[in-house]
């Protein structure tokens, strides 16, 4: 049994004690926005939030997100998450979709960090993940421009 | 990949009369409307309205990226005049009949770029019977004549009268109505929708995480399964021994299947525990034991020898012995993974009187019989629901269904008493065959005194993706599979003397279409000789192609376009270069400009593809600069980075780790192009892929003087071009 807090919400997972977060999400707790991809932290598209941190699920041990904040694709909110969400639907950057929480949490928890990024910036902070769709032109000018609203709003 | 000729004839006809007869199938449900069902009007087999305005419309094709779902609807909805912000999308259950790519024959499915063209005419036909439908209601209910009723953005009017009604208000009218046996579809020049950028119909689920995709099934009490697959291709179970892997807490079944042995378990991490656990002996006698080496080096010895013709105009050999100039070259492309984002997955459930099946599948009602096959029912009692794919680039198109035939045999061998999930790891997906296969190609061309080309002899060597399979009849003609010289036996070039060969060979390693299939190699060396061609002639890349496409205007056309677009010609930054191909695939025509940097690492680092298309009349533009941006993505990742190796018939890639994809910091800018069109649609989904490996190549030569005669360019860092 591990405790996590998921989306604000405490629950008891019945998972084993090596069971990666991504398939105590899935499995157990049936959140299936965050996706499996390829289960050595290569892709991204397991991405969520650990105490705002972006990480990948895929790796993280159920056990070491004991006691912290979990959020996924189905629970991230606030102005940055919405101005990002906002921006990969003006932009419709999505093709197959199936990277695409993960590539969301990603830029989420880059803006958070750099309000204004660079190319350079969002090179550094997207290339942990893969589309294989390679809607990456999109990807970077969705980041630009949910600075652009989130600069203009503050 | 079929007929795309015949069906541009047809369509060309059909486009002419703008009248045509109305047949959405056999199936005797649809020849009476059927009545409202609470609500909903149902007026042929690609559309529904309900009483609340929402208009649905039922996807024949499989959207796994390409932008299916919008186009298709776009169609729909041009013609019924509905107003985009009321569609929504529904993905249509296996029905050969109703459902069939009409360039297929009696088969559901979604390839070789053909969605929108097959569904052009269809789903016009669609629309427009149904607004005609509606029309007829309201002159019913209004008293007035047909031709005084207005329709725009879901609204019909009256402006004698100033009355309104919606389709939801009419269409419990229209339900009673027969169908016209004719209706007139839109002048082009009153298109609303068709040219014009609607969003996408997937944007909203797919950045929320709320899109199900096969991965995300979940029934109660279902089971995940992965099978534990041989060493070599070819080899067999001889004995397993599943008693520690039913030790692993979760671990419910361990059972042989064809494919190999399927471990079950409640959840994934359990199964694949267990799967870890499983001892197991294989019987590779008959297993393919060559490796990457091998078989280049006897592909190479096959390509010095003639092989069967699949091209021939003049004499190449005469006219090449009699060159003032003889240029050669050997190319080598690797296996190919298509590693989808969404490893490959099919789920299902054995119910009381049939069966239900959830998967992304190129081809639903192959997998419908299949299914139906393996279970012993009649395919109609196997019920497919198709769902959104992750990605697929030809993997979800297997002719044997290999994926939905594994999924049965494990619900089988558990004698259905649970709804089982197969889910392939990134592992099993690198490892599992299914490659675009591994081909060398031999080119030999001849200039005259004035550097003209006066002879060019193509040989190309390698397995044929459709030898064995049921497309064989349709395909392979005089021993050729088309999809082994496409691209280069339709070379467009005015070349007096041109031959083209094809030596299929004959190799236990699975392959498949492969995005952009044949062309994903023949692009690449047709292309890049061509340009050596024209630099050893002294002449502009350009120029030479104009020059050769005098019977090729949409070619031409969009050369000229990406040339000027891209400012060919005119100088650089210092250490950037300038390259470009042009390619034909599935109708449409690509032509990309690519500039490129000499990286640390001696590879490529391509900074801005300048691409022009004509695919016909553009349903959705931005879904087409989409498609263009993505293919030149994909086709760039592959060029610089993919290859699957085999080392005495072992595979030696695993994950994306060394199966490496393209990422965002290698990603170019794009500038997409699109030529204005009155031609029926082409498609869009793979045309974008081929040009872009041959174009940066062509770029590189400018940089190093090096020519690039093996993929991924990875390779030239390891082993240096080779002649």
């Amino acid at each position: 049994m591990v405790t996590l807090r998921v989306n604000g919400v405490s629950r008891v997972v019945d998972v084993e004690a090596d069971t990666p977060l991504l398939w105590a999400l899935r499995d157990a707790l049936h959140l299936t926005g965050t996706k499996y991809g390829c289960g050595v932290a290569q892709c991204g598209a397991c991405t969520v939030h650990l105490d705002g941190q972006a990480v990948r699920s895929c790796v993280t041990p159920a056990t070491a997100a004991q006691g912290r904040d979990v959020v996924t694709i189905e629970g991230v909110s606030g102005r940055v998450a919405q101005a990002v969400q906002d921006a990969w639907r003006r932009l419709d950057v999505v093709q197959c979709g199936y990277c695409q929480s993960g590539q969301i949490m990603s830029a989420v928890a880059l803006l958070a960090e750099v309000p204004r990024p660079s190319d350079a910036d969002i090179d550094a902070g997207m290339t942990g993940n893969v589309c294989r769709c390679a809607t990456y032109v999109r990807i970077r000018a969705a980041i630009h421009e949910a600075a652009r609203t989130l600069g203009g709003a503050g | 990949m079929i007929g795309r000729r015949t069906f541009l004839h047809t369509s060309a006809l059909a486009a002419a009369g703008l009248v045509i007869g109305f047949d959405l199938g056999r199936d005797p449900a649809d020849a009476q409307p059927p009545p409202p069902a609470s609500g909903v009007w149902t007026p042929n087999a690609f559309l529904r309205i309900g009483a609340d305005d929402t208009v649905t419309i039922i996807a024949k094709h499989i959207e796994f990226g390409q932008g299916s779902h919008t186009g298709l609807a776009t169609i729909v909805a041009e013609e019924l005049d509905a107003d985009w912000s009321q569609v929504r999308v529904e993905a249509a259950p296996a029905d050969v009949d109703r459902y069939n790519n009409l360039l297929w024959g009696r088969m559901q499915g979604t390839g070789g770029s053909t969605s929108i063209a097959n569904s052009w005419q269809q789903l016009r036909q669609a629309g427009a019977t149904a607004r005609a439908m509606l029309i007829a209601a309201a002159a019913r209910t209004w008293n007035v004549p047909d031709g005084e009723i207005t329709v725009e953005r879901g609204v019909l009017s009256h402006a004698a009268t100033g009355r309104r009604a919606t389709f939801g208000e009419l269409a419990a009218v229209a339900a009673t109505l027969p169908a016209p046996s004719s209706v007139r579809l839109k002048d082009p020049k009153d298109f609303r929708l068709i040219g014009r950028r609607g969003p996408r119909v997937d944007s909203r689920v797919k950045t929320d995480g709320s899109a199900i995709f096969t991965m995300d099934v979940q029934q109660p009490d279902m089971l995940t399964a992965v099978i534990a697959r041989p060493p070599r291709f070819g080899a067999r179970l001889k004995t397993f021994d599943g008693s520690a892997a039913l030790w692993v807490k979760g671990v419910t079944d361990v059972v042989a299947v064809p494919a190999g042995v399927a471990v079950l378990a409640r959840n994934f991490w359990a199964a694949r525990k267990g799967r870890e656990a499983l001892r197991l002996q294989w019987d590779e006698s008959r297993a393919e034991r060559r490796g990457s080496p091998e078989l280049v080096a006897a592909y190479r010895a096959l390509a010095r020898r003639p092989g069967r013709p699949a091209r021939r105009e003049g004499n190449p050999g005469r006219a090449i012995a009699g060159a003032a100039r003889v240029l050669e070259a050997v190319y080598e492309f690797p296996y190919l993974a298509h590693a989808p984002m969404e490893p490959i997955d099919c789920a299902i459930h054995l119910t009381r009187d049939g069966c239900e099946v959830w998967a992304g599948s190129q081809v639903p009602t192959l997998d419908q019989q299949a299914v139906a096959r393996i279970l012993g029912l009649p395919p109609a009692k196997v019920r497919v629901h198709t769902l959104l794919a992750g990605g697929s680039f030809g993997r979800r198109a297997t002719a044997d269904s290999d994926v939905a035939a594994e999924a049965a045999s494990i619900v089988k061998a558990i004698g259905g008493r649970q709804p089982v999930k197969l889910v392939w790891t990134r592992e099993d997906d690198i490892r599992g065959g299914r490659y675009r296969p591994l081909y060398v190609h031999r080119l030999r061309a001849g200039l005259d005194a004035a550097g003209q080309i006066v002879g060019w002899e193509h040989r190309i060597v390698g397995q044929s993706i459709i030898g064995g399979t049921p497309y064989a009849p349709l395909f392979i003609k005089n021993g050729i599979d088309s999809t082994s010289v496409e691209g280069a036996s339709t070379l467009p070039y005015a070349i007096p003397n041109l031959g083209v060969e094809l030596h299929t060979t004959d190799v236990g390693v699975p392959v498949l279409w492969w995005r952009s299939v044949g062309s994903s190699h023949t692009a690449f060396s047709t292309e890049t000789f061509l340009d050596e061609l024209a630099h050893a002639a002294g002449r502009d890349p350009v120029a030479v192609r104009r020059a050769l496409l005098g019977r090729h205007p949409r070619h031409r056309a969009v050369l000229e376009l990406a040339a000027q677009a891209s400012g060919w010609g005119a100088p650089l930054a210092a250490g950037r270069a300038r390259g470009v191909a042009v390619h034909e695939s599935f109708g449409s025509v690509v032509a990309q400009v690519a500039e490129v940097s000499l990286g640390a690492d001696g590879l490529p680092r391509v900074h801005r593809v300048v691409c022009a298309v004509d695919c016909g009349i553009a349903i959705n533009p931005d879904v087409i600069h989409a498609q263009m941006e993505g293919g030149i993505g994909y086709g760039l990742g592959a060029a610089l980075w993919s290859e699957i190796t085999l080392q005495a018939g072992r595979v030696q890639q695993s994950n994306f780790h060394d199966y490496r994809p393209l990422r965002i910091d290698e990603m170019p800018a794009i500038e997409v192009h699109v030529v204005p069109s009155a031609q029926a649609p082409s498609g869009v989904g793979e045309p974008s892929v081929p040009p872009i490996a041959p174009a940066v190549a062509n770029a590189l030569f400018h940089l190093t003087g090096q020519r690039v005669r093996r993929l991924p360019f990875a390779r030239l860092a390891a082993d240096g071009a080779r002649a």
